[in-house]
C-alpha cells in the first residue's frame, strides 16, 4: 500500500514538471525529461526480457532505431507527396505512425529473435549484436533516407486534441505512454506468462522439463520487448525531429543496457530511474566540466561494486542478486 | 590479379591485428569468465604510448616497447583493482563496469592529448616497399605486421602447448574448478594471463598505429569486430582466434574492396559507393549470424 502512495505522488510529480519547470523558469528541463521518458521505455522494454527472461540482448537500439526510422521514413514520403514502393502512402497523423513503429519493430525483433534465441550466453549477446549492426550499416548505407547524415523530420507528427508542437505536450503525451507501458509490463510480469519468464531466467532446463516450450515463451517476450522500443523510437523521433543511424548504433544499445543495470535489473521503475539516473548525471556534470565523461565512468564502476542491485537496490526495492 | 593480391594482403594484414586483440580477449573470456569491454581501450594506450614515445626519442622501436609496457602495466592495474572484483558477478555487471572503463580511459586520453588525431612515422627501413609478386609492389610495414603477427601465433601456440603456464591455461579454459581445486594459485594464473592479453592488445595498437590514426575511440571500432572473430572462433580458444581473425580480416578487405565496384556497374555512383560500403561492414556481421546459427559454440569450442 505504501508503494501505491509514493506511485501516485511520484505520478503526481511527473505531470506537475512543465508548469514548475515553466515556473522556475528552466523550460529547457521540459526537453530533457522528455528524453528521459523516451528512453525510460526503451530501458523498460529491454527489461522485460534482460531482467524477467535472463535475455541480455545487446542489440536492443535496432528496434529504437526502427520505430524512429519509420516515422522519418512515413514524414519524408508524405513530404514528397510518393507512396513508398509505389503503394504505401506516407502520413504524418501520429495515430498510424505510432502503431506502424510498433510493427515494423516488433516484426524485426520477430526475425531477429527467431534466430537468436537458437544460441544462449554470450553468443546470444553477439548475435543480437551483429543484427542490430546490420541494421545499422543498412540504414548508413541508405541514400534515399539520408544515410549517415539522417533524416530531419521538419514537423511533428499530429493528434487529434493535442499539439506536439508545444513541448509540454509532447511531454505528457510521452508520460501517458510510458505509465501505459509501464503498466503493461507489470500485468504481463504478474500473469502466468511472466511467471514462466521468471522461471526460465531462473532454470530454463527445469522449466523445459515440466513440459514448457520455452523457446516460443522467450520470442514472444522478445516480440514485446522489440515493440516497446519501437514505441520509444517513434517518440524519440518526434521528440528530436530528427533520425539518424546513430540511434540505432552499439554504443546506443549499450546506454540502454547500462541504464537497465544502473537503475536496478529485474524491478518495474529500475530503468526508468536508470535513464533519469544516466541522462541526469550527463547533464549536471556536463554542466560542470566539459570531461563528465572521465567522473561518470568511475561513479558506474561504483555503483557495480559496492551497490549490486543498483539504485532501486540501494533503495531497499531490488530484487535479490547474487552479489 | 594485382588488385586480388593486393587485397588479399590486406585483409591477411587486418587479421593478424585483430588476431592480437582477440587472442587475450578469448583468454580472459575463456579462463576468467569476464567480457571485457575495455579490451580495447588497452589497444589505444598502446597506441598513444608509442606514438607520444616514438616522436620523443624519434626512434620507432622504442616507442614498441613503451607501448607494449604501457598497455601490459594498464592492464595489471585493472585486473588488480576493478576486474578481480567480477570474476563472481554475472555478466551484466561486468559490461556495466568495462563500459565505465572506457569512458574512464577514452576522457581520459582526450584531457591529456587532446581530439587531435596523432601521426606516427613509418620506422627506419620500412617506409619503402618491396614487389611481392612480380609487378605488385607492397609496403614493407604492412609486411612486417603480417610476420609480427605470425610471430606472435607461433610464440602463443608453443607458449600453451609447451609450458606449465600453458597447461594451466589450457586447463583453466576447459576445467576452471577443477584447476582451482588442484591448488593452483588462480589469482595470479588471472593477472598474468590478463596482462599477457593486454600486453598483446597493446602491441596491436602499436603496429596499426602508423598505418592509420591514433585517436580516442580507435579501440571501440576495432573492438566490435574483435568480439566477432572470439565468437565465430568459439570462446576460449586461442587457435579459433587465429582462423577466425584472418577469415574476418580477408572477408571485411575483399567485401569493401570489391562490393562498390561491382555495384557501380548496375547503379549510379555516389550511391553504389554508399551502399556497397554499407553491404560490405554488413559481411562480417552475416558471417557471425550464419557460424552461430549453424554452430552455435563457434567454430573451434574450447569447452567440451
Amino acid at each position: 500500500m505504501r508503494n501505491f502512495v509514493w506511485l501516485a505522488l511520484l505520478l503526481a510529480a511527473a505531470i506537475a514538471l512543465p508548469w514548475a519547470a515553466e515556473a522556475a523558469g528552466q523550460p529547457a528541463t521540459i526537453g530533457l525529461a522528455t528524453r528521459i521518458l523516451c528512453l525510460g521505455i526503451a530501458a523498460a522494454s529491454l527489461n522485460l526480457i534482460l531482467g524477467h527472461g535472463g535475455m541480455v540482448s545487446f542489440g536492443h537500439a535496432a528496434y529504437y532505431g526502427l520505430g524512429a526510422y519509420t516515422v522519418g521514413i512515413l514524414w519524408e514520403h508524405f513530404r514528397l507527396g510518393e507512396p513508398l514502393w509505389g503503394f504505401i502512402p506516407g502520413t504524418n497523423e501520429l495515430l498510424i505512425t505510432l502503431p506502424v513503429s510498433m510493427l515494423v519493430a516488433g516484426f524485426a525483433a520477430a526475425l531477429i529473435g527467431a534466430l537468436s534465441l537458437r544460441t544462449t550466453g554470450v553468443q546470444f549477446i553477439m548475435i543480437t549484436l551483429a543484427f542490430a549492426q546490420m541494421l545499422f550499416f543498412l540504414f548508413v548505407g541508405l541514400k534515399a533516407y539520408g544515410g549517415d547524415d539522417g533524416l530531419l523530420i521538419r514537423r511533428r507528427n499530429i493528434v487529434p486534441w493535442l499539439d506536439l508542437r508545444e513541448q509540454d505536450q509532447l511531454y505528457w503525451l510521452c508520460l501517458g505512454f510510458l505509465v501505459a507501458w509501464l503498466v503493461l509490463q507489470w500485468r504481463i510480469v504478474e500473469s502466468r506468462f511472466g511467471r514462466v519468464l521468471e522461471g526460465i531466467r531462473q532454470n530454463e532446463r527445469r522449466m523445459a522439463a515440466i513440459g514448457i516450450a520455452t523457446y516460443r515463451y522467450k520470442l514472444a517476450a522478445f516480440v514485446i520487448a522489440g515493440m516497446g522500443c519501437g514505441l520509444a523510437g517513434a517518440l524519440t523521433a518526434n521528440y528530436l525531429r530528427f533520425v539518424s543511424p546513430d540511434l540505432m548504433a552499439w554504443q546506443k544499445s549499450g546506454d540502454i543496457m547500462v541504464m537497465v543495470i544502473l537503475g536496478g535489473v529485474g524491478t518495474l521503475l529500475g530503468p526508468v530511474v536508470g535513464a533519469a539516473a544516466l541522462v541526469g548525471l550527463e547533464y549536471a556534470l556536463g554542466g560542470i566540466t566539459e570531461n563528465w565523461q572521465f567522473f561518470l565512468g568511475p561513479i558506474l564502476l561504483a555503483v557495480v561494486l559496492f551497490a549490486p542491485g543498483g539504485i532501486m537496490g540501494l533503495l531497499g526495492q531490488g530484487r535479490h542478486r547474487r552479489g | 590479379m594485382a588488385l586480388i593480391v593486393e587485397q588479399l594482403l590486406n585483409g591477411l594484414q587486418l587479421g593478424v591485428t585483430l588476431f592480437l586483440l582477440a587472442a587475450g580477449l578469448t583468454l580472459v573470456f575463456g579462463i576468467m569468465g569476464v567480457i571485457n569491454l575495455a579490451h580495447g581501450s588497452l589497444f589505444m594506450i598502446g597506441a598513444f604510448a608509442a606514438a607520444l614515445v616514438a616522436q620523443a626519442a624519434g626512434n620507432w622501436w622504442l616507442g614498441l616497447l613503451a607501448g607494449v609496457a604501457a598497455a601490459a602495466a594498464v592492464g595489471i592495474v585493472v585486473e588488480l583493482v576493478v576486474l578481480r572484483r567480477l570474476y563472481a558477478r554475472d555478466h551484466l555487471d561486468q559490461v556495466l563496469a568495462t563500459f565505465g572503463l572506457i569512458l574512464f580511459f577514452n576522457q581520459g586520453i582526450t584531457m591529456l592529448f587532446g581530439r587531435q588525431p596523432l601521426m606516427v612515422a613509418l620506422p627506419a627501413g620500412f617506409q619503402g616497399s618491396v614487389e611481392v609478386w612480380p609487378g605488385i609492389p607492397y609496403p614493407t610495414f604492412r609486411l612486417l605486421i603480417l610476420l609480427v603477427g605470425l610471430l606472435v601465433a607461433v610464440g602463443l601456440y608453443l607458449l600453451i602447448q609447451r609450458t606449465r603456464i600453458g597447461m594451466l591455461v589450457r586447463a583453466g579454459a576447459t576445467h576452471r574448478e577443477m584447476v582451482r581445486a588442484l591448488g593452483v594459485d588462480v589469482r595470479l594464473l588471472y593477472t598474468v594471463v590478463f596482462g599477457l592479453g593486454a600486453l598483446l592488445a597493446g602491441l596491436a595498437g602499436v603496429m596499426a598505429g602508423p598505418i592509420g590514426n591514433v585517436q580516442v575511440g580507435m579501440g571501440e571500432q576495432i573492438l566490435i569486430l574483435t568480439f566477432v572473430v572470439v565468437v565465430i572462433g568459439g570462446i576460449g580458444s586461442v587457435r579459433g582466434a587465429l582462423v577466425a581473425a584472418l577469415l574476418v580480416g580477408v572477408v571485411q578487405t575483399l567485401l569493401s574492396g570489391f562490393v562498390p565496384g561491382w555495384l557501380r556497374q548496375v547503379m549510379p555512383g555516389s550511391e553504389a559507393d554508399a551502399l556497397g560500403s554499407a553491404l560490405s561492414s554488413m559481411g562480417v556481421y552475416v558471417l557471425m549470424a550464419v557460424v552461430l546459427l549453424v554452430r552455435p559454440r563457434g567454430l573451434f569450442p574450447a569447452h567440451a
